[in-house]
């Protein structure tokens, strides 16, 4: 039963960065933009929401910090795809370096400075009931935020006119600039959020998961949120259950490392990208449901006409 | 009582072109005003200018007898003008209710907007179900969905641009009873169209355009159609000379049992298709589009293959299997709908886009490109088919569409093909060229070959061709002579109703 607990809960904790910065992407590939630098987003965030605890700041301060850094770096993309509309895959990919350059310059002095992580809640007779206790009340408060996130986006996309317009200028932002509706400034609000969301999963990383500071920590969760998104076939659901998949697959192997299974720990290590991908593949292999949901205009520049 | 609308001699130009010169006209309130010309005339710039997305150089528009002065859509709208595009501006991934929600004001409450879609709908008999996804909509659906659209602003002056081009006869009959109600309440109605026949039985007036010039107003229903068409193609009419078929004795295009599985959610599957084209005659597809002309069209030109090789046989050898090289070969020619992008490479000079067909002619040797005689070959091309161009090096998107189009029927007619395939070949197209391209069409299957058109207007096919077929919801009706059938029973074959005698005259509707 400990093990269940244990293996449950990592399932949920490990997955809550990819949550955070899938479900940011997903609103806006939505839009119509394809931002490929959440691994440089989330290793902003990381680096600043680390560097403000150690420069003494509460914790929620820094989570903010860091949630805002991943917004900065989203505008610098934003800047280059929607208003000088430079290639977005280029774009993209040049943030995701840039990222990572620009966090291990500032992570410099950090390296090996111990932190207290963030608390868990401790809510009062939920937490402490037996099996329910542990298995569901006793997680970080940035746990129930993604979870948070989740509904609150799903209900965004799907039940108000905001949401429905972000999808349908991801269809087609001509009709929508013909209708009236300012593309390229909901296309800049979306990229924004989709920053947001990539500092705050970057900052759970740095402050509560690990929490320490390294190089290059999010060792490519960036580039699994991102494919989360695709394979995903663009459904919030989907990608709920994509990151609890891959989370269970890390904590899996992990356990399996940790019984000593005779496979070479390189190859465990691989798994939880291989599954998950595996898995995903196989669920959006439906074109049809595919067709439906993805957003037609995705990666293509869009410039107002007259 | 002042006009609805009122233009005062508005300019317009482009770059090169002047779109609309000094053009004035008025229309009053629960008039049906036309505005006639040919493709090129300056009519969309027109509309533009009236709806504000696009001003005008010169010229007044004054609304109830008030002067607009800076003109946009949003202004047009709240002054109570609303359009209905050619093309429609509709988002295919979301609903009918979804659709109008976004260009609809007031608060985000999809039920009871949903509730005024239907009533509205049924009101104007054209019914339509505001939870439906548009992808599931038929065209003539979809325009059902921008007039409900627009008829929900209550507007008191509506656009229509091309609205029947891609409707069925039946459809039309349908949309111009509403459009009539809609008079009748004291709706202005400008009504935008090439076809004279549907002006003369709808619009109270005309005001006909060429060359961006009004040349003429009239009363449509006291003007004779050749009085409204020497108004807007000028003296001379295009004249088409159609001699007698004579098959020959065995097909050239064999389809047996043909079916196939649409690609993707958009497209509609082909069911048991079979029919036979000859040589020496000309065999025409009608039908509403989107009911499985795209498929039947990749099925045999080769984009798509099919498993059976001998549902499709191309002078006799089954080919349903064969790249569409190995069926060009076999001498099939094909004019794809697209012709920019699918029936030439826009950013490439003509002669280039002419070795991509004509590359059997010796334009290719030893897998080099011959500049030289693709040029000759290009420059042939233009010259036999009055291709209005700069060259065989001019770029494919500098062409009009008109001449774009002669430049790629001339390209595959040079190949001197045994079968013919070819998907809308005047859409866009102005009047004279077109009568050039049918007339190429016909005299090239006099000549012998084995002509198959698809197209959706359905005078071009009863002009040219000698059995028609007609499409709906993938399955394909036995050939009909032309010379024996009439636009009723082909109308009713493309809405998928059979048609019996004792209620010819009772014509059942398209839902």
């Amino acid at each position: 039963m400990e093990l269940f607990i244990a293996i449950f809960t990592g399932t949920i904790i490990a997955a809550t960065p990819l949550i955070f910065a899938a479900l940011g992407e997903l609103v806006v590939e939505k839009s119509g933009v394809l931002n490929l630098g959440i691994e440089g987003m989330m290793l902003m965030g990381a680096a600043l929401a680390f560097w403000a605890v150690t420069a003494g700041c509460s914790m929620p301060v820094a989570i903010v910090a860091g949630a805002l850094a991943g917004a900065a770096a989203s505008l610098l993309f934003g800047v280059l795809a929607l208003t000088f509309l430079t290639n977005q895959y280029a774009a993209g990919l040049a943030l995701a370096i840039f990222g990572s350059g620009v966090s291990a310059f500032l992570g410099r002095g950090f390296g090996s400075v111990p932190i207290e992580a963030l608390h868990r809640v401790d809510i009062p007779i939920l937490s402490d009931l037996p099996l329910i206790g542990p298995l569901l009340f006793r997680f970080d408060p940035l746990v129930y935020l993604a979870l948070l996130m989740f509904v609150a986006i799903s209900w965004f996309l799907y039940r108000t006119k905001a949401g429905l317009i972000l999808r349908t200028i991801g269809e087609s932002p001509q009709t929508s600039h013909a209708i009236g509706y300012p593309v390229i400034r909901i296309r800049y609000m979306a990229v924004l959020f989709g920053g947001l969301m990539a500092g705050l999963a970057g900052a759970y990383l740095s402050v509560a998961y690990t929490p320490l500071w390294v190089e290059n920590m999010t060792a490519g969760k960036g580039w699994i949120a991102l494919a989360l998104v695709v394979f995903a076939t663009w459904r919030p659901l989907r990608v709920l259950l994509g990151a609890w998949l891959f989370g269970g697959m890390t904590i899996l192997q992990l356990q399996g490392q940790a019984l000593g299974l005779q496979v070479p720990s390189e190859l465990l290590s691989a798994l939880p990208y291989l599954a998950t991908i595996v898995v995903l593949l196989l669920i959006s292999r439906n074109r049809q449901m595919l067709a439906l949901h993805f957003p037609a205009s995705l990666a293509k520049p869009f410039r107002p006409a007259g | 009582m002042h006009p609805r609308l009122e233009l005062r001699n508005i300019s317009k130009r482009y770059p090169g072109v002047v779109a609309n010169d000094d053009v004035s006209l008025s229309i009053q309130p629960g008039e049906i005003h036309a505005v006639l010309g040919e493709n090129g005339a300056g009519k969309s710039t027109l509309m533009k200018i009236i709806y504000g997305a696009a001003q005008a150089d010169t010229g007044e528009i004054y609304c109830d007898g008030n002067a607009i002065a800076a003109h946009n859509p949003a202004m047009s709208r709240a002054l109570g003008i609303e359009m209905v595009y050619q093309h429609f501006a509709l988002f295919e991934s979301v609903s009918v209710v979804e659709n109008i929600a976004l260009s609809a004001s007031g608060a985000f409450d999809l039920p009871s907007l949903a509730d005024k879609i239907r009533e509205l709908s049924l009101r104007y008999g054209m019914p339509i179900d505001p939870h439906r996804q548009v992808h599931d909509l038929s065209v003539g659906e979809r325009q059902r969905v921008e007039i409900v659209r627009c008829l929900l602003q209550a507007p008191k002056l509506l656009i229509l641009d091309e609205p029947t081009s891609v409707l069925t006869p039946q459809a039309v009959v349908k949309l111009f009873d509403t459009l009539r109600q809609l008079a009748a309440e004291g709706c202005s109605i400008v009504y935008i169209s090439h076809k004279l026949d549907e002006v003369q039985e709808l619009c109270d007036t005309a005001t006909v355009l060429r060359n961006g010039k009004v040349t003429g107003t009239a009363r449509p229903k006291e003007t004779t159609s050749l009085e409204l068409a020497r108004m807007m193609v000028g003296s001379k009419l295009p004249e088409m000379h159609v001699s007698p078929a004579a098959p020959s004795e065995k097909p050239v295009l064999e389809v047996r049992n043909l079916s196939a599985k649409a690609r993707d959610h958009f497209g509609v599957d082909l069911k048991d298709v079979s029919f036979d084209v000859r040589g020496g005659e000309i065999v025409g597809l009608a039908g509403v589009s989107g009911n499985g002309q795209a498929e039947l069209i990749a099925l045999l030109s080769g984009e798509r293959t099919h498993g059976h090789y001998d549902a499709i046989k191309i002078g006799g050898t089954p080919a349903a299997g064969l790249r569409p090289d190995e069926r060009r070969k076999l001498g099939l020619a094909f004019v794809p709908e697209e012709r920019l992008g699918r029936g030439a490479v826009p950013s490439h000079t003509l002669w280039e886009n002419a070795v991509l067909t004509a590359h059997r002619l010796g334009t290719v040797s030893k897998g080099l490109v011959d500049r030289r005689k693709a040029s000759i070959f290009a420059a042939g091309v233009i010259d036999r088919f009055k291709v209005k161009a700069n060259g065989p090096g001019a770029t494919a998107q500098s062409l009009s569409g008109g001449n774009l189009q002669k430049f790629i029927v001339g390209r595959e007619i040079a190949l001197a093909p045994k079968l013919l395939l070819v998907s809308q070949p005047t859409w866009g197209v102005d009047v004279g060229a077109s009568a050039f391209i049918r007339q190429t069409i016909v005299d090239l299957s006099r000549a012998g070959t084995a002509v198959f058109v698809v197209s959706e207007e359905l005078d071009e096919l009863f002009e040219i061709c000698d059995r028609l077929l007609v499409i709906c919801q993938g399955q394909v009706s036995p050939s009909l002579v032309r010379t024996s059938t009439d636009r009723e029973e082909i109308g009713l074959l493309m809405t998928g109703r059979k048609m019996s005698k004792d209620r010819s005259g009772d014509v059942a509707l398209q839902d």
